[in-house]
């Protein structure tokens, strides 16, 4: 019964329209409860298992399916959502404006749960552009000159990447007769049209980049982090680009293009441009939530690199860190909109020893940033040697050793940006600052525990999560 | 014939597109986009598309301009010599953008692409009632939440204009 995680919310969404002012107050209540009950139907075989319905629940069986894959990303979803939850007290504070957050966040969810779910190539746009058209919106929420530029960015770049998919659907649906993953999948095996299925693979692929926010397609995704509220830029740097860029290229490619040398080659291309220059881009800025959506543009890079491979161990390292980095990049968020809260500044050359004064920030902060350096044992380095491990199973022996560089560069910037706000003597005018609400602790160490749970307890995820992905 | 009519539409179509993106009024940019609409629903009719048309017509050139003009009525127009500037900055940045469409459009016709596709079977053949509740209920549903996003958007980011 998957057709439940876009019917329920779609459901509580409907019925929160109706309810008192005071009423309306419950409204991060459910979207909470929203995303314990899609952590709980991850989990849940009877839910999973999408079996037919019968009688009148028949109008409701949609072509819906889920594999390792998707479930890893259901899960990533619903963690982001009640984490951003958790973080919009202190930034959303109106009361409207909070009910209005909530169901954002709630069209937000069914967007991508859509997209994570659908085997249909155009339905699965309908839902890519309800996510998208969603974020625009969260992005604008304080209606302020920056967050206003920052999602019209995104909208230009969002509406040049939905015109390459569009038209890549339309060169598909005119080769194969048909939508669905499976039947294209068949006709593009049989048919004569080469130059055509390269052309619709090229221009598919250049969309889901854009999405995807990679290099050299990446103009619009450090504004758009930056500027946006704190819980949107956990959203979008947690789930937002990487369901619809990341996940959306991984599901076409294994469920209908398959991989080709050609296209390896593309995405070890895009990965290493990525993960290098994006480190480099990060080393260079000072505002700290810039600093992290390079970084972000960075590891993408590294998740394409695995899944370049295609093979079993590279498409499993890629799904890996994929989960590891939604955790450790928002946590990474988490403590940058701690740190806006109580100095009121992202600049991190005017703030330095804060972990003095915020402890559980700077230490989240310390445990999050070793795991995106792939620093033994914490979860990002199991997902980093995986990747290695597979670019050098498959031969590249040359982009495995520059991945390695890569993650050198990772640690470096890591280094300066703890260097610049947490550690060292304190900075004048920063006396009177104090730890964070509970609003941002909670969530801070709830991800920081899975950094380090997921490290220590990799050997037994890697057999009962992890592998079976690729190896059912 | 035929075709000669064909691209004198879509020529037509690119000509009032460039005119909604190059336009210094708002209202004539919505106008403009009303225009394009119509003119591709002229093509799918002549590409034996009357369903899509008929949708492209009714909500892209009908519903969607309405909801424009409205919104542009929401908001304060610039002073006269903004405008001039904007309309200076836009000319200076994007003048080679018709050169490029049109040359574009010159070498795509030397071209001369022949693929013999087998198109697929027009959905006017097919009862559209069972396309849409049958075959793609769950676009049906994607485009509720999509028209419920929109109605979200409207609200946050226009309601409070209204009230100043």
């Amino acid at each position: 019964m998957l057709s439940l995680l876009i019917l329920i919310p779609l459901a509580f969404l409907l019925l929160m329209n109706f309810l008192t002012l005071k009423g309306r107050r419950l409204a991060f209540a459910v979207v909470m409860a929203l995303s314990f009950f899609q952590i709980y139907a991850v989990f849940c075989p009877a839910i999973m298992a999408n079996r037919p319905l019968h009688g009148l629940a028949s109008v409701f069986d949609f072509m819906l399916a889920v594999d390792g894959l998707s479930r890893i990303m259901l899960l990533c979803i619903a963690i982001v959502i009640f984490v951003a939850l958790l973080v919009a007290a202190p930034f959303v504070k109106e009361e409207d404006k909070r009910f209005y957050f909530a169901g954002l966040m709630i069209l937000e969810l069914m967007g991508l749960n859509g997209v994570v779910m659908v085997r249909d190539i155009f339905s699965m746009y309908v839902f890519w552009e309800v996510a998208a058209a969603a974020s625009f919106i969260l992005i604008a929420l304080q209606k302020k000159r920056d967050p206003l530029e920052g999602a019209f960015k995104y909208l230009i770049f969002s509406s040049v990447a939905t015109v390459f998919v569009l038209s890549a659907i339309a060169i598909i649906l005119l080769i194969s007769g048909d939508t669905s993953f499976a039947a294209i999948r068949e006709a593009l095996r049989v048919s004569p049209h080469s130059f055509l299925i390269t052309l619709a693979v090229g221009i598919f692929l250049a969309g889901l980049f854009m999405k995807a926010g990679v290099m050299p397609f990446h103009g619009y995704l450090p504004d758009a982090y930056a500027s946006a509220p704190a819980p949107v830029s956990i959203l979008l740097a947690g789930v937002v680009t990487k369901t619809l860029g990341v996940y959306t290229a991984m599901r076409i490619v294994i469920d209908i293009f398959g991989f080709s040398a050609s296209l390896q080659s593309i995405l070890f291309c895009i990965g290493l441009i990525s993960a290098i220059f994006g480190a480099l881009a990060a080393m260079g800025q000072k505002d700290l939530k810039r600093l992290l959506a390079y970084s972000s543009i960075s590891q993408v890079g590294y998740i394409f690199l695995g899944f370049g491979c295609g093979t079993p161990l590279g498409i499993a390292a890629a799904i890996f860190h994929i989960f590891n980095h939604t955790v450790f990049k928002s946590l990474l968020f988490v403590n940058a909109a701690a740190v806006e809260d109580r100095t009121g500044s992202l600049d991190m050359g005017r703030m330095s020893g804060l972990a003095s004064k915020m402890p559980v920030t700077g230490t989240t902060s310390v445990l999050a940033s070793l795991s995106a350096s792939g620093v033994p044992p914490l979860a990002g380095f199991w997902s980093k040697l995986f990747i290695v491990l597979a670019l050098w199973q498959c031969g590249h022996y040359g982009v495995a050793v520059t991945a390695v560089m890569a993650s050198l560069l990772t640690l470096a910037y890591m280094l300066l940006f703890q260097r610049s706000v947490f550690f060292g003597t304190l900075e004048k005018g920063l006396e009177g600052v104090v730890e964070a609400g509970f609003g941002l602790t909670l969530p801070a160490v709830i991800l920081a525990v899975l950094i380090v749970g997921v490290g220590i307890f990799f050997p037994y995820l890697v057999r009962t999560v992890i592998f079976p992905v690729v190896y059912p | 014939m035929a075709l000669n009519i064909d691209i004198v539409v879509l020529f037509l179509m690119a000509l009032s597109a460039l005119w909604t993106v190059m336009t210094r009024s708002l209202l004539r940019s919505a106008i403009g986009l009303a225009l394009t609409s119509a003119m591709l629903t002229i093509l799918m009719f002549r590409l034996h598309a009357p369903l899509a048309a008929v949708f492209e017509l009714s909500v892209c050139s009908g519903l969607i301009s309405v909801v424009f003009i409205a919104t542009i009525s929401l908001t304060q127009p610039m002073s006269q010599e903004k405008v001039l500037q904007h309309m200076r900055d836009r000319l200076e940045r994007f003048w080679y953008l018709p050169i490029l469409l049109i040359l574009t459009g010159i070498v795509l016709s030397f071209l001369n692409f022949k693929f013999n596709l087998i198109l697929p079977v027009p959905e006017i053949e097919k009862d559209p009632r069972i396309v849409l509740w049958n075959q793609r209920p769950l676009d049906l549903l994607g485009q509720i939440i999509m028209l419920l996003t929109g109605a979200f958007g409207i609200v946050i980011l226009f309601r409070e204009a209204k009230k100043k």
